[in-house]
């Protein structure tokens, strides 16, 4: 067993894990924080996406002792209050989601992918860059839009802001 | 239309709760004192049992108990079975091998469970359940279904003679032969459907509490259908009975018709927790989903069809062998037959239609219902004949289909169905216009310039949905009917609760359904919610699949709001001193027609549960139930096309563009259809291109995880061109025809069409990846 002590979504949190125990299942299990999914065993499907230190991991990809130290954001932190985040709207105006089992994980991914874009996006870099993130439900049109759709939403607030 | 009601584009009710992370699915529930099963599964395809021993796992760190079959069978739990009966030709009922949820003699694929272990973590069940130490002799086994009926291949199951489950037959073999005997030109194809593995995102899981102060049982579980999961345990497998048991289907992950069957995993954790007086919680790992999940698919198809000298088809005979794996699932008997062989007569006027499906066990894992179940394969064998023979005929693909297209209504077909409504030429010509069908000459000679070749496919599809007429399907063997129920509850206040016996996993019920409820009485959509997946809340209900939740579930509905609707003007008739019929409700008021007199929506709701001044002898209180059984299965259809091009150089294929004009009936709520189509798409563009379960010849499934199984990845595909041009469906009171698998039904051929255009060779198996599409343009050129 290890210490782990963490940033999650504002919080330092910390607990003992056995050292074989991934981010993701402190995540889910010591934390409670559910909304962060396991959908596959091999690092392929990408439900399991979170923050750390500024940057989409695969949690299920990281050791929770690894992880100690950093400074994690999961979906459940997202949203400023009651206000949700550009992505999270856009996922809903866009119906980029149906059955909400790998939404965490597209939506933190989505989010990364737009803050490393600040030019913007197109359809083409959208697709190529969802490769770590399997969609059963919507086919991809509908989220792939909504990306779109939020990344020029993000890139007027920016300028706003500027 | 209101900006909340039948036809608009609502944003859904649901989507808060999942892009916050607060969506609750089965492995997200904790109870208290729950502890974690793992399984011990067959390393085999096929083998006996000689010895399972325990005593090093019991002894493990945290482990509170391993069981075994023997346990369970001494405990008088029952054997899985499939519900829907099938007769062979010759009269003879299906034969149903045995299926206990642990094996104890036998095992008969790999994956096959034969012991649980429950354990204070995770880690510490799987750790003890490798501990488990079990002998095996090892049999020979075998996988494809083309030869488990061979001389000398090993019997599965000592029921079923030469592994042959049943040998049906539908359709007049006479006049079939009599039609084929007048042909000018016959086509004939060999077709093989690839079988696909569901992979709904979330994993199945499942979480059983005996409770043994109420001695009372529930159950979570991953399920489209918690009630048919709960009707099943009690009625055939003996967990409980039926008012002792409460089945919990949570937010489910995606089920595809996967998670529509009772597996053995929810039945031995309700067991296991009686047993270890403990709450037992099982999640399957992605490659037991791989293993364990109902596959679909896995037809072997010999198709022949008749045509006249003018090109009009005169008759239609196929041969099928369906791969039902080594047990028999819940509908695994209805899918290669009610589900497909009636949808033999495509589109299109066929006067004969002969079909025989023989349903055959193989060590692999079951084979049952998945997005489309049997529409799909039987839709694949239809538009591969008819792109084929319009290419052998030398004449237009499209004009050929239009020429045979059926266009008066109700059509019977020979093959038991009775369309009701269509028009496929409005779809036809829809999708030509939106892919600029005409301009493709231009495209494809531009394509040819970067060394690339293109080409153009279509399919024409026809789907049963809105399943199913009870009595109807009784007489075909079903073991359960297929009406739904819906209870419509209106608060003392005004707001309102509708219970339906469907289940969305993705679908959107909780937006579509309450759009009816504010279409019809002006409630907000806020103050509507719908109640479903508990059988504790929900009286019963057949659950979602087979495009029904619309069709059926929604039918149910309307039939409870009428209800509510009449009880309600009384009571606002009797409120403003007027006459019943001159009451209107609109704008979220009760008001006499053509007057200003009214009463609020609320009010109303408000007087029926105080109760103080109602109509002479009413009842208090505004809560009505119906129960929905359709007349007839409706009958979605479409056109899709489908442009690739292909690189002779390494045979990879990209979709230029894919595009979709179906009729689905009237619509509630457009995104949402729009997203089912998209879904469907990606699923039936995955089985053309990317998708295939392989086993190898020990049986051993060499596409056990993401790393080996392809599943359609954004970056595989294109934005998709949805349309529809629809036609009402007659059968139900919302005209609904159903729009949850039509995209995985009509798109498989219009790729391998596409494709097979392309590169000027019509024999391309499924999936076509680049090593199979550039073997088959090197098969066909000279080097």
């Amino acid at each position: 067993m290890s210490d782990v002590s963490l940033m999650v979504n504002g919080k330092r949190v910390s607990g003992a894990a056995e050292d074989r125990t991934l981010l993701v299942h402190f995540l889910r299990e010591n934390l409670g924080l559910t909304g962060t999914h396991v959908g596959c065993d091999t690092s392929q499907c990408g439900a399991c996406v979170v923050h750390v230190d500024g940057k989409a991991v695969k949690s299920c990809t990281m050791l929770a002792i690894q992880a100690s130290g950093s400074t994690i954001v999961t979906i459940e932190g997202l949203a400023n209050g009651a206000d949700l985040h550009p992505v999270q709207a856009a996922f809903k105006e866009h119906h980029g989601l149906q059955c909400g089992f790998c939404t965490p994980g597209m939506i933190m991914t989505a989010t990364d992918m737009i803050n490393r874009h600040p030019e913007g996006l197109d359809e083409a870099t959208v697709r190529a860059e969802l490769e770590g993130n399997i969609c059963r439900c919507t086919g991809y049109h509908n989220i792939v839009k909504a990306i779109l759709a939020a990344s020029k939403t993000m890139s007027k607030g920016k300028k706003k802001a500027a | 239309m209101g900006i909340e009601g039948v036809g608009a584009r609502v944003a859904r009710k649901e989507d808060k709760r999942f892009i916050t992370g607060a969506g609750r699915y089965v492995d997200d529930m904790v109870v208290p004192g729950m502890k974690h099963a793992a399984f011990v599964r067959s390393p085999h395809a096929h083998a006996q049992i000689k010895k399972i021993d325990v005593k090093k796992a019991q002894g493990m760190p945290g482990v509170i108990g391993v069981l075994t079959g023997k346990e369970l069978k001494a405990d008088g739990i029952g054997n899985l079975i499939c519900g829907w009966m099938i007769h062979s030709k010759d009269g003879s009922p299906m034969k149903m091998g045995a299926w206990s949820p642990l094996a104890f003699d036998k095992v008969r694929y790999v994956g096959d469970a034969i012991v649980i272990v429950v354990a204070e973590t995770k880690g510490q069940a799987r750790d003890a359940a490798e501990a488990v130490e079990i002998t095996y002799k090892e049999l020979k086994a075998v996988v494809d279904a083309s030869k488990a009926m061979d001389k000398g291949a090993p019997q599965i199951h000592p029921e079923a003679d030469n592994n042959l489950i049943f040998d049906w037959d539908i359709g007049n073999a006479d006049e079939t032969a009599a039609a084929f005997q007048k042909a000018a030109h016959v086509v004939k194809m060999d077709i093989i459907n690839n079988r696909l593995v569901p992979n709904a995102m979330e994993p199945r899981a499942a979480l059983g509490h005996y409770d043994k102060a109420e001695d009372h049982y529930t159950c979570w579980t991953t399920s489209q259908n918690p009630h048919v999961a709960r009707l099943v345990m009690s009625a055939f497998y003996n967990v409980a009975p039926e008012n002792k048991l409460r089945v919990i289907a949570p937010d489910v992950g995606g089920g595809f018709g996967s998670k529509i069957y009772i597996y053995p995993e929810e039945i031995v954790c309700l067991w296991a927790s009686k047993k270890t007086g403990v709450p037992v919680k099982w999640v399957a790992d992605r490659t037991e989903s791989f293993l364990t999940d109902a596959h679909g698919r896995d037809h072997h198809t010999h198709a022949e069809m008749a045509f006249d000298k003018d090109h009009k088809i005169l008759g239609l005979k196929v041969e099928t062998k369906a791969n039902l794996g080594a047990y028999m699932s819940l509908f695994s008997s209805a899918t290669p037959t009610y589900l497909y062989a009636t949808l033999l007569s495509g589109q299109y006027n066929i006067p004969a239609i002969h079909a025989n499906v023989k349903a055959i066990y193989t060590n692999t894992a079951p084979v049952d219902a998945y997005r489309g179940a049997g529409r799909p394969e039987a839709t694949f064998v239809m538009e591969r004949m008819m792109e084929t023979a319009a290419r052998q005929f030398g004449v237009s693909p499209a004009e050929l289909r239009r020429k045979n297209f059926v266009t008066s209504f109700p059509h019977q077909t020979p093959v038991i169905m009775c369309y009701d409504a269509g028009d496929y030429a409005a779809s036809l010509d829809a999708a030509m216009k939106a892919s600029d069908y005409d301009g493709f000459a231009k495209r494809k000679a531009a394509a040819a310039k970067k060394g690339l070749l293109r080409g153009i496919g279509m399919s024409c599809y026809i789907e049963a949905c809105g399943i199913a007429p009870s009595a109807a399907v009784g007489s075909l063997g079903a073991g359960v009917g297929l009406w739904e129920s819906a209870e419509v509850r209106v608060n003392a206040v005004g707001t309102i609760e509708v219970l339906t016996g469907s289940h969305s996993h993705g679908q959107g019920h909780e937006t579509t359904f309450a759009q009816l409820v504010n279409e019809r009485f002006g409630v907000p959509l806020d103050s509507v919610s719908i109640v479903h997946g508990d059988t504790d809340k929900v009286q019963m209900g057949m659950g979602t699949y087979g495009s029904r939740s619309g069709a059926v579930g929604m039918s149910a509905i309307v039939k409870a709001l009428d209800k509510v609707e009449a009880k309600a003007k009384k009571i606002a008739a009797h409120l403003l001193e007027a006459d019943e019929g001159d009451i209107v409700i609109e704008n979220g008021a009760l008001k006499v027609a053509g007057t200003d007199k009214n009463v609020p929506w609320f009010q109303m709701a408000l007087a029926a549960y105080t109760a103080h001044n109602l109509p002479g002898g009413m009842e208090p209180g505004l809560k009505e139930t119906a129960f929905y059984d359709p007349s007839n299965f409706t009958f979605p259809a479409g056109c899709y096309i489908c442009e690739v091009e292909v690189d002779p150089e390494t045979g990879t294929t990209e979709i230029i563009q894919f595009v979709a004009a179906d009729d689905f009936g009237n619509i509630i709520n457009p995104m949402i259809v729009e997203g089912q189509v998209h879904g469907g798409l990606a699923q039936g563009i995955g089985q053309a291109l990317l998708e295939g379960a392989h086993y190898d010849n020990g049986g051993q499934l060499l596409t056990a995880s993401y790393m080996d199984y392809t599943m359609p990845r954004a970056g595989d595909l294109p934005s998709f061109k949805v349309s529809t041009s629809n036609t009402p469906c007659p059968g139900n009171p919302l005209g609904i025809k159903g729009c949850g698998e039509a995209g995985a039904i009509g798109s498989p051929p219009a790729v391998i069409n596409a494709i097979t255009d392309a590169i000027g060779s019509n024999d391309l198996a499924m999936p076509a990846s680049p090593s199979t599409v550039w073997a088959a343009i090197r098969a066909t050129t000279k080097h």
